[in-house]
């Protein structure tokens, strides 16, 4: 369904030269599947989430999503037609309200989303949130839970979350944990979800470790786990 | 009335019919028509253009509808209302002007709203600014708002102009007793090549006064807007005020706050920021499919509601 090939991206630096963010980066992602992207911080994780949404553009390589070129595609484009984004940090507004964004989220075409639903889903008792400003008010938490509500809502084909755990606590992160699996299990859409957090990487498909701005290893999680979890120090991926 | 006129109506005043409670419709320099209440008085000023509010003491839950229309071109109108609030009373006034100038020359309106707030009372203030037609002739409104609080009395004021008005100079003065708290939400968006002021001086006089000034702009195309505001806190108090503002296109917003703690116990504070839209943000709405125009539309209509 998606096919990343040869991707790279630099920006420029403060010294005047380029520095190279993602480099000669290739991957497939089949239909109906959960693949969870690990790796260090910095290693260029965000970055991808970005060029598979059209956020960022790549210098050169090529995107495909269900055999279309999207490369040059705007975000609206490629959000109709059916990737969705969660945000590491999501954004706040002044003035809109969280059922505002939920209905945005939904669709035109869903004239009473079910608002309610979306949001106990991801643990918040909607009667106290759905006519909350999206704004400084909100706890860190209560923010990223309000992503995942929405992108659940858009329901669309492909779905990336990034980093969705951080800031959750730990009551809720088992019900994160149920939502991606049903996610995965009730339809025929894919995951991709960048994530530190053994337990989801548990729960996908393949794993896929970047660091430097390419892919390290990919593979089934009996073989990509053990070698993680011996730490940073000795982690061949990691090197 | 004709239909111009019943739309600057439904506009400032959201006004279908003939409002129920207190009310004087001003059309054209004159007053149209007039009721009253039987806590709540009009009376025609004998020295100048306008009308005396006198809100009986221990009224509860009434309204008073002062809108004013001018829909003749070149027309000039200044208006003095002076609002005379007992004690106890707990009153929502709606004021607002709409101007439609079809013609060549300047239509103007200064309002001039004194108010004037017993004890222990509740007023809730709400003034739209609204202009129409597509006249050369500009629409100019100038309005003065000056208030006295009593002591622990409460006055929510709202106060929007969002279409069409092509100058506006706003004054707000507002001196509180001990206990007494003033709410003000200002919303103003400016296009074209229009020009606002807003100015707020605000004398905390009272112990346990508070002061809250928020204003929200949006200004696009070559508008320019001034925000002015000045809080004393001459006692034991709190103030705050608060600018935010949007600008697009090649538009100028200036912000200008000063506040001033004459006794060591105010506690004063002003907040500004000004800026485009956040990037950030019409890219987080176009990832849920919506065009950079539409997002755009979203932001602004949120900030502005
Ligand atoms: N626009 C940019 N300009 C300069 N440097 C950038 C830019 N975007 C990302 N980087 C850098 O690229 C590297 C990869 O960043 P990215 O956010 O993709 O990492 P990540 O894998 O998501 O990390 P984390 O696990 O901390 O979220 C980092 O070193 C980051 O500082
Ligand atoms: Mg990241």
């Amino acid at each position: 369904m998606l096919e990343l090939q040869n991707l790279y991206f630099q920006v420029p630096s403060d010294t005047g030269a380029t520095k190279e963010i993602i480099h000669d980066l290739s991957l497939t992602f089949d239909d109906h599947t959960f693949i969870a992207i690990t790796g260090p911080n910095g290693g260029g994780k965000s970055t991808l989430a970005k060029l598979i949404m059209g956020i960022e553009k790549p210098t050169s390589g090529k995107i495909l999503f269900n055999g279309q070129d999207i490369t040059d595609l705007s975000i609206t484009e490629r959000a109709n037609l059916g990737i969705s984004f969660a945000f590491q940090q999501p954004v706040r507004f002044k003035g809109i309200k969280v059922k505002d964004l939920i209905a945005l989220a939904a669709g035109k075409d869903v004239k009473n989303p079910n608002t309610c639903d979306y949001l106990s889903k991801v643990g918040l008792c909607a009667r106290d949130y759905i006519n909350r400003d999206i704004d400084a008010s909100l706890s860190g938490g209560e923010l990223k839970r309000i992503e995942i509500a929405s992108i659940i809502a858009r329901n669309t084909p492909l779905s990336v979350f990034d980093e969705p755990e951080a800031g959750i606590d730990l009551w809720s992160f088992n019900n994160l944990i149920k939502v991606f699996e049903e996610m995965h299990e009730g339809s025929d859409n894919s995951l991709i979800i960048i994530s530190h957090q053994e337990r989801i990487l548990n729960i996908a498909d393949e794993i896929v470790v970047v660091a430097d701005g390419t892919v390290k290893a990919r593979g089934r999680k009996d073989d990509i786990l053990p070698e993680l979890l011996k730490g940073t120090e000795g982690c061949r991926f990691y090197q | 009335m004709d239909a111009i006129q019943k739309n600057l109506l439904e506009q400032v005043a959201g006004l279908h019919e003939m409002p129920s409670g207190a009310y004087n419709i001003r059309a054209n320099g004159q007053s149209v028509a007039r009721s009253t209440s039987a806590h709540i008085d009009i009376v025609t000023k004998e020295d100048k253009q306008g009308i005396d509010i006198i809100i009986k003491p221990g009224t509860k839950n009434e309204s008073v509808h002062i809108p004013v229309e001018l829909s003749q071109s070149g027309l000039t109108d200044i208006v003095y209302n002076d609002f005379y609030g007992g004690d106890d009373c707990n009153v929502t006034i709606i004021a607002g002007c709409g101007i439609h100038n079809g013609g060549d020359k300047d239509s103007k309106h200064d309002g001039i709203h004194s108010f004037f707030i017993g004890k222990n009372s509740h007023v809730k203030y709400v003034e739209k600014h609204y202009g129409s037609g597509d006249g050369k002739g500009e629409r100019i409104m100038n309005p003065e708002t000056v208030v006295e609080l009593g002591e622990n009395s409460f006055m929510e004021m709202e106060t929007v102009q969002i279409k069409g008005v092509d100058s506006t100079k706003r004054k707000t003065s507002a001196k509180l007793a001990d206990g007494a708290k003033l709410v003000v939400t200002e919303k103003l968006m400016t296009h074209g090549s229009q020009y606002a002021e807003t100015s707020f001086h605000v004398d905390l006089d009272g112990e346990g006064s508070s002061a809250n000034v928020i204003s929200r702009s949006v200004a696009r195309d070559d508008s320019k807007q001034f925000f002015f505001s000045k809080i004393n806190g001459n006692n034991k108090c709190a103030g705050h005020s608060e600018c935010d503002g949007i600008i697009m296109d090649n538009a100028k917003i200036s912000a200008l706050p000063e506040i001033t703690a004459n006794h060591l116990e105010a506690s004063l504070i002003h907040e500004a920021a000004i800026g485009k839209i956040a990037g950030e943000q019409i890219t987080k709405l176009m990832t849920l499919g919506l065009t950079e125009e539409e997002a755009e539309a979203q932001i602004i209509n949120g900030f502005l509601k």
